[in-house]
């Protein structure tokens, strides 16, 4: 088995990717790529990803980029290894997985990833958290956990009542939200709350947090 | 067959959908949403879609809403009718349909939603286009227009030398795009431009141009 996953372990990205490897048993190598040194935005990086972003993924003559896209690849790939993400055996749970994790995609992601800019990434560039930006986006993402919230009223995880791949999307940026004072949209509502707690004590996900800091310890 | 897909003519995202249905020559019931009453924010829908958009699909008794999740849904459920828009039968072929979607839905939508909303949906509301949000959003889709420019002087289309759903997907945000003077974003750069000019003029897509308007009758 040939996976080389070229990232860094405090990167959202490549961790969606890491935790999905160690939930279907995966061997893997991680190389790591030096962002502090900008070493994404050059020529042979660029090659594997020309966006100039990590994770890629090498499966032997083969370069995936973007993490959906090699959590995808590799959860069917792999589909008989390991957990089953995908639920490839039921069209209508599997159905439910594509549309939760699009979910993720467009309603949930564009509302977190400036908030955890702002309270991570802004302070490494010099810049205080701008509230402002903060508090827009924590607007909209109260609004998409009020329908999180409605949901895991009824289902365990968000495609039903079993974890998949929808949820183990969430986890990165989550967990960095749940370090800073932004934690309370997640905490305010009790079953996306109890929602975060499960999935995010999964031992695939636990192995991965170990590694996702900014230098805070 | 018994698909029924809720939405409107001049959506995008529903046009994504029915764009897909005709490539693989489906049959299906289109059922028009009122969303100048506002029908898409009420009840009776939101129990289809809790996010309150079009478009939703129902097949029997599994519904499904994210347009791109309904169109992996169709293009995977009737992968051996019409056009193989995912590529099944390749894994490394179906690999990069994955990633190509993924650039459409992370670094391609993000960038031109905001173009097309100040042209075409603020009128509507009464305001004049912002041109401070369509020059910043420009310069980021000029950006990744650049990498599209390069990819596609080495294969015919986004995912290789094969139309897939990763080129399918931008076709209506795109073609509302062309309608305005940002259209010289995509026309400045001939690889892109020939793309535009293949993927536009499809049968499948050619279809529901029509109905592509902002005008009410």
């Amino acid at each position: 088995m040939a996976l080389k996953l070229y990232g860094a372990p405090m990167s959202t990205c490549t961790s969606r990717v890491l935790t999905c490897l160690h939930e279907k048993d995966l061997d893997f190598e991680l190389v790591l790529v030096d962002l502090f040194a900008g070493e994404h935005k050059q020529p042979p990086f660029l090659v594997k990803n020309p966006f100039g972003q990590i994770p890629a993924l090498e499966d032997d003559d083969l370069t995936v980029f973007e993490s959906r896209a090699i959590t995808s690849y590799v959860a069917e790939k792999f589909k008989e290894t390991g957990y089953d993400l995908t639920r490839h055996q039921n069209i209508k749970e599997a159905a439910l997985v594509k549309v939760w994790t699009e979910v993720e995609s467009q309603q949930f992601h564009p509302a977190i990833a400036p908030i955890i800019f702002q309270f991570f990434v802004a302070p490494l560039q010099g810049n205080s958290p701008d509230q402002t930006i903060i508090d827009a986006n924590l607007e909209k993402l109260g609004k998409v956990l009020d329908i999180y919230e409605a949901k895991l009223t009824s289902t365990k995880y968000l495609a039903g009542d079993f974890y998949s791949l929808a949820d183990l999307h969430h986890l990165p940026y989550a967990y960095y939200l749940m370090k800073t004072p932004a934690a309370s949209v997640v905490n305010e509502r009790p079953h996306v709350k109890a929602w975060w707690e499960d999935i995010s004590t999964r031992p695939a996900f636990k192995k991965v947090a170990e590694g996702m800091n900014f230098g805070e310890k | 067959m018994a698909l029924k897909l809720y939405g409107a003519a001049m959506s995008t995202c529903t046009c994504r959908v029915l764009t897909c249905f005709h490539e693989k020559s489906l049959d299906f019931e289109l059922v028009p949403v009122d969303l100048y009453a506002g029908e898409q924010k009420q009840p009776p829908f939101l129990a289809k879609n809790p996010f309150g958009q079009i478009p939703v699909l129902e097949d029997d008794d599994i519904t499904l809403f994210e347009s791109r999740a309904i169109t992996s849904y169709v293009a995977e459920k009737f992968k051996g009718t019409g056009y193989d828009l995912i590529r099944h039968e390749n894994l490394k072929e179906a690999a990069m349909v994955k990633v190509w979607t993924e650039v459409e839905s992370h670094r391609y939508n993000p960038a031109i939603v905001p173009i097309v909303f100040q042209f075409l949906v603020a009128p509507l509301q009464g305001n004049s286009p912002d041109q401070t949000i369509i020059d910043a959003n420009l310069e980021k889709l000029a950006k990744v227009l650049d990498i599209y420019e390069a990819r596609l002087s080495s294969t015919k289309y986004l995912a290789g030398d094969f139309y897939s759903l990763a080129d399918l997907h931008h076709l209506p945000y795109t073609y509302y795009l062309m309608k305005t003077p940002a259209a010289s974003v995509v026309n400045e750069r001939p690889h892109v431009k020939a793309w535009w000019e293949d993927i536009s003029s499809r049968p499948a897509f050619k279809k529901l141009t029509e109905g592509m308007n902002y005008v009410r009758k």
